[in-house]
């Protein structure tokens, strides 16, 4: 296989990632990095590196539109960003240290719970009460627009979910995932927010908190251009299509379908890095 | 009424990162593909090798070395310079936060952000 057919199936099985990535809103790097050690049979930490970029594409490319809507809360966003960046620095070093092998196996039990959690019940959203003394001090409670107007929302357990957040960024900058499935856990189950809310929020932070431990990967080479063209531009271009072919009932078969390949994704990793292939 | 008043600057804030993130994430989209061309018009036709973890020249990690292999017209560090502009992209978005809290006279948030900025920093 040559450079040029390698970045063509590499830029079709990224723009497929991108695409059920963000109509499911798991995100497209919890299959990119499989596909890239599975299929491709790259080095994971080439990988690793290349999902890190494809998230921050990604990321910064859906906030910006979630931004201007008004939806996203971006002082909780600006907040939680300390947390994630602390942990993803943390995950970075982490990373560098531990084997390929071990990486593996643990990339497939965060597929496992990640999957899982997509399906959980979400706690519902606080609007009545003065909220805590923390969320008042740090201006944490706000609105969102919605079809009937301005929705105010109430933030609890702050520190709670602080360190959620915390996690979150230590999974993200280990395995080079946005870790979204964690951080809406941290925000709707702990901190009772909105989902809308803190949806878009989350993926707001993802691309800082991808920013945080990039710079590690980045010294150490992990980042390669030959690689990382391909599948952030792939990644980019189905996560718009993802986002213009978005309806609801479409979703929910698509997400059990989702949650069946990375379930499979997650058991090849997982063996894959008992055996020491990868 | 200061309360209207902070509102409408948070809505500029908005406003401005949306569009900082945007424009980052296109600037950077096509820089990439400009040098994914000259890449593949140049080594197309080669084998690719990942199996195992290599690391990267010096050119690929510093932005002056980097830019000079940009200058001889080699892709690969095109592309690379694509990426730094994207991992540049909310690093700058922090930045502007900065000064958006400063002009809303907003310390405590100046404070947090300065922090946030520290943290992605020390470790470039």
């Amino acid at each position: 296989m040559t450079i040029l057919v390698f970045t063509a199936l590499l830029f079709a099985g990224a723009l497929a990632a991108g695409l059920l990535g963000s109509m499911t809103g798991l995100g497209g790097g919890v299959v990119l990095i499989p596909l890239l050690t599975l299929v491709f049979k790259v080095n994971i930490q080439y990988a690793i590196g290349t999902s890190l970029i494809s998230v921050i594409a990604t990321s910064s490319g859906a906030a910006a539109a979630y931004v201007r809507e008004g939806i996203t809360n971006i002082r909780l966003g600006m907040f939680l960003e300390l947390a994630t960046t602390l942990g993803a620095v943390g995950g970075a070093w982490l990373a560098t240290l531990l084997s390929t092998s071990f990486i593996a196996i643990l990339f497939g039990v965060i597929l496992i719970i990640s999957a899982i959690i997509s399906f959980a019940k979400l706690a519902d959203p606080v609007s009545t009460g003065n909220g805590s003394t923390l969320s008042r001090y740090l201006r944490l409670n706000s609105s969102f627009p919605t079809p009937e107007g301005e929705k105010p929302y109430l933030v609890k357990n702050v520190v709670g979910g602080f360190l959620m957040m915390n996690v979150a960024g230590l999974i993200s900058g280990l395995l080079g995932i946005g870790s979204g499935a964690l951080k809406v856990i941290a925000m709707d189950n702990i901190m009772r927010i909105p989902f809308k809310v803190s949806t878009t929020t989350s993926n707001f932070m993802i691309g800082v908190t991808a920013a945080a431990s990039v710079g590690v990967y980045l010294k150490r080479g992990y980042i390669d251009p030959g690689l990382s063209m391909p599948v952030m531009l792939g990644v980019l271009v189905g996560a718009f299509i993802g986002s213009r072919l978005l309806t609801k009932a479409r979703t929910a078969s698509l997400k059990i379908l989702f949650a069946l390949v990375i379930l499979v994704l997650a058991a090849e990793m997982m063996y894959s890095g008992f055996t020491h292939k990868i | 009424m200061p309360l209207f008043k902070k509102k409408i600057t948070d809505t500029d804030l908005e406003k401005f990162i949306g569009q900082l993130l945007r424009y980052g994430v296109l600037l950077s989209s096509l820089i990439v593909v400009a040098g994914g061309g000259v890449y593949l018009y140049r080594h197309g036709g080669e084998i690719p090798q990942y199996h195992d973890f290599r690391g990267q020249p010096d050119k690929m990690k510093q932005l002056g070395p980097l830019l000079q292999a940009i200058g001889r017209g080699e892709g690969r560090p095109l592309v690379q310079l694509g990426l730094f502009i994207l991992i540049a992209t909310p690093i700058a978005r922090i930045a502007f936060s900065i000064i958006g809290y400063l002009l809303e006279k907003d310390y405590l948030y100046v404070t947090i952000t300065i922090l946030v900025l520290a943290v992605i920093l020390c470790n470039f």
